[in-house]
């Protein structure tokens, strides 16, 4: 019989003032005990509406029948069946939109923490867990994946279990893509995501890094490097900037270099030799993750007061309410319905401030969401040292432009079929490069439909 | 990690470090660039490749040691290796069909506009160089520059070595002299303006090449965001060749200072931890 309790079993949680001033994990985890009772909490229900909510399709009621029992390695047998990245997904998943977001549970009270079971049994696994060696039968077939993001990684995986030989292609310096260079240790620690590509690389997955394919390879090159098929992740690298004066003042950065800075190359750590200004008021512009993400980091590099600027209202926001109540409860001063016009600097060109002007909620524009529309003569200037600007990336064209036989659309994301497959014969894409910015999960989910689309083609073939 | 096979001191600050990066040197032209970082805890930088041997699966950059990378850099030794190595980056440069063209190099600049003159003189081109340096004891590349143009003038701001004043000096009495279809500079920001400004009366095509604060190189991060005729370019990806009557230089030297502070910051720790 379920324990019928309405709320969930709390996650343990860094007090908010105590974690502005750190880099450490926000979500300390559940304790087992705290798992187990949390998964007595499942329904078990015949018709597993949260597994269709999984773009990866975790076995979610299995995986945490065994939770509820104790059996931990069993649980991480069930959801490593589906996914390759389990601590990841468990931490940055949306799930209040997906597993979750269907848990019957959630009809009377709150659903079922299925995120935060997932994380337990993928963080339980690692310090606990064997993994058994993989017994896999090459099949003797080749397949490239550009980008050891999200996407390829999970693709890659898939193919390696399926017996293919996978080489991975990555233009930075270390594999994960934006689990490395985008989202912020609090959120998610470098070393789950190490873990997990070391993980793929017991399973044969070899990892190029220092490719940027584009440049020093094109695809075609690649494919006669005896690879029968590619997987291009690429993601969507490139930001973008609002085109308002004073914006290439000193002290303007993309939330990708800003994040880059501190994610990717440790800037703030002592000892590492990446600069980084010290900051004293920040405007960060946007509002989804990556704008949650910028504010947090710049807080916690000891800025007195970060300000999230964003032109509609606080119900329009894209990132997850979680991101947007962890910020609140740091300090992270939000500004609504404000739009800069103009970024202020003085005869150094270092910036001073951010002009902004008030905005209001007119008719639905056509992502559904009403359209900001700003206030003639509502004019005022927020003093800031720095300006983010988090608003949105789109796919880079460094690959495309040497692959003219790819199709893209007017976006400059890849055209692919059902398949996954791009117009070019046995180049399959997924991931942002395909869908412009959106998740990490969906990436995966895309990763992994290709990998069986892939195998699908190729095992056929002679 | 890639093997340093050769290395050069050139002048007491400026090091050629030949490595092994056969990807790279199977597709490097001139005017591209590579993303360096020394070890684990380093930063990436842009350096521009000096010199590719496709054979040999080799590119050569040089490094002036100015900052904490590059000073890193330099101290390492035959048989060492960098840590990471990608490129080949941003465009390569576009020659047209010049017949006739005058490349300048300022100081370290040289080592960057050599692969240029090479590349042209190669293809059949009447080429002239032009090299300026403060004086005679930072003198790089002569034989190697030598070798590559049908004229060479070099000039010192001390008049220590080869002609006294600056490389616009002989620019201008050549393009009073004689037609040129092309020039390339490549050097210091404030040099390369003042080419651009000597060369637009004359409307010779003038291309420099920048070298703004960069981190991945691909566009990713818009550190190096230059005005080129009032719209913003992306260096990286959109050069690092531009036009050079269409370069908004003072903003790029503003830019170019971002991080003056921190970087001095580090190279006085680095100085204690040495000792």
């Amino acid at each position: 019989m379920a324990d019928m309790t309405p709320v969930r079993t709390k996650m343990p949680e860094q007090d908010p003032r105590v974690r502005n001033k750190n880099f450490s994990e926000v979500a300390l985890g559940y304790t087992p005990e705290m798992a187990v009772s949390e998964a007595q909490r499942c329904l078990n229900c015949k018709n597993r509406p949260c597994v269709s909510g999984c773009p990866v399709n975790v076995q979610i009621p299995d995986f945490i029948a065994h939770v509820a029992e104790g059996d931990f390695e069993g649980a991480y047998k069930v959801i490593s069946m589906t996914s390759s990245l389990p601590a990841v997904c468990g931490r940055v998943c949306p799930q209040e939109l997906q597993c979750e977001g269907k848990c019957v549970r959630g009809i009377k009270g709150e659903s079922v923490g299925i995120g935060r079971l997932e994380r337990f049994v993928a963080d339980w696994h690692r310090e606990n867990g064997k993994d058994k060696e993989v017994d896999i039968k090459h099949n003797g077939k080749k397949v490239a994946v550009i980008g050891a993001g999200p996407a390829g990684l999970t693709c890659a995986g898939d193919l390696a279990r399926r017996g293919y030989e996978v080489t991975v292609f990555e233009a930075f310096h270390i594999a994960g893509g934006v689990l490395v260079y985008g989202i912020p240790e609090f959120r998610l620690p470098k070393s789950v995501v190490a873990h997990e590509v070391e993980g793929l690389k017991k399973l044969g997955v070899n990892i190029m890094t220092d490719m940027v394919i584009g440049k020093v390879l094109t695809v075609d090159e690649i494919e006669k490097m005896g690879f029968d098929a590619v997987f291009i992740g690429s993601g969507a690298g490139l930001p973008m900037f609002m085109g308002i004066e004073g914006e290439d003042a000193l002290g303007v950065y993309s939330a990708n270099e800003f994040l880059t800075r501190i994610n990717l190359m440790k800037a703030y750590i002592d000892g590492y030799d990446t600069p980084l200004k010290k900051m004293e008021r920040v405007a960060v512009i946007g509002g989804g993750n990556v704008a949650m993400d910028a504010a947090r980091c710049a807080k916690r590099l000891g800025t007195k007061h970060v300000y999230v600027i964003y032109r509609r209202g606080e119900a329009e926001m894209p990132a997850r309410r979680e991101e947007v109540c962890h910020a609140k409860e740091e300090e992270i001063e939000f500004r609504f319905l404000c739009n800069p016009v103009r970024v202020i600097s003085d005869e150094n060109y270092r910036v001073t401030g951010i002009e902004c002007v008030k905005m209001q909620l007119g008719e639905p524009d056509a992502s559904g969401r009403r359209r900001p529309e700003p206030v003639a003569g509502s004019e005022f200037t927020v003093d800031v040292d720095a300006v983010i600007m988090a608003l949105g990336t789109s796919p880079n064209p460094l690959l495309t432009n040497t692959a003219r036989d790819i199709e893209v659309n007017s976006r400059g994301c890849i055209i692919v079929d059902e398949n996954m497959q791009t117009s070019k014969e046995n180049v399959y894409s997924g991931g942002d490069a395909v869908s412009g910015a959106a998740t990490v999960i969906d990436a995966m989910g895309a990763g992994k439909r290709a990998a069986a689309a892939i195998d699908e083609k190729l095992k056929n073939q002679k | 990690m890639y093997r340093i096979v050769d290395k050069k001191v050139l002048n007491s600050a400026v090091t050629s470090l030949t490595v092994e990066a056969p990807f790279i040197a199977k597709k490097a032209r001139a005017g591209q660039f590579v993303i360096v970082r020394a070890d684990e805890k380093g930063e990436r930088i842009p350096l521009t490749v000096s010199d590719f041997d496709p054979a040999a699966g080799t590119v050569t950059i040089v490094i002036q040691a100015v900052g904490l990378t590059t000073k890193k850099l330099s101290a390492l030794n035959i048989g060492e290796s960098i840590l990471d190595v990608a490129g080949p980056l941003g465009c390569p440069t576009e020659f047209g069909d010049a017949k006739k063209a005058i490349i300048i190099g300022g100081g370290v600049g040289c080592a960057i506009a050599f692969p240029q003159a090479k590349a042209l003189y190669n293809a059949g081109a009447d080429v002239t160089v032009i090299a300026g340096f403060r004086s005679k004891d930072i003198v790089i590349l002569e034989e190697e520059m030598k070798a590559v143009s049908n004229n060479l003038y070099i000039t010192t701001d001390d008049g220590s070595y080869g002609e006294r004043g600056l490389v616009t000096d002989v620019l201008k009495r050549l393009l009073d002299s004689g037609e040129y279809d092309l020039v390339i500079a490549i050097g210091p920001v404030i040099m390369m303006k003042f080419v651009a400004l000597t060369t637009k009366p004359y409307g010779v095509k003038t291309i420099v090449s920048l070298n703004p604060i960069m981190i991945d190189g691909t566009g990713m991060c818009g550190g190096c965001r230059v005005k080129v005729d009032g719209k913003t370019k992306f260096a990286c990806v959109d050069g690092p060749d531009f036009d050079g009557h269409l370069v908004d230089f003072d903003e790029l030297m503003r830019r170019n200072t971002l991080f003056r502070e921190e970087e001095a910051h580090a190279c006085r720790l680095e100085a204690q931890n040495n000792g």
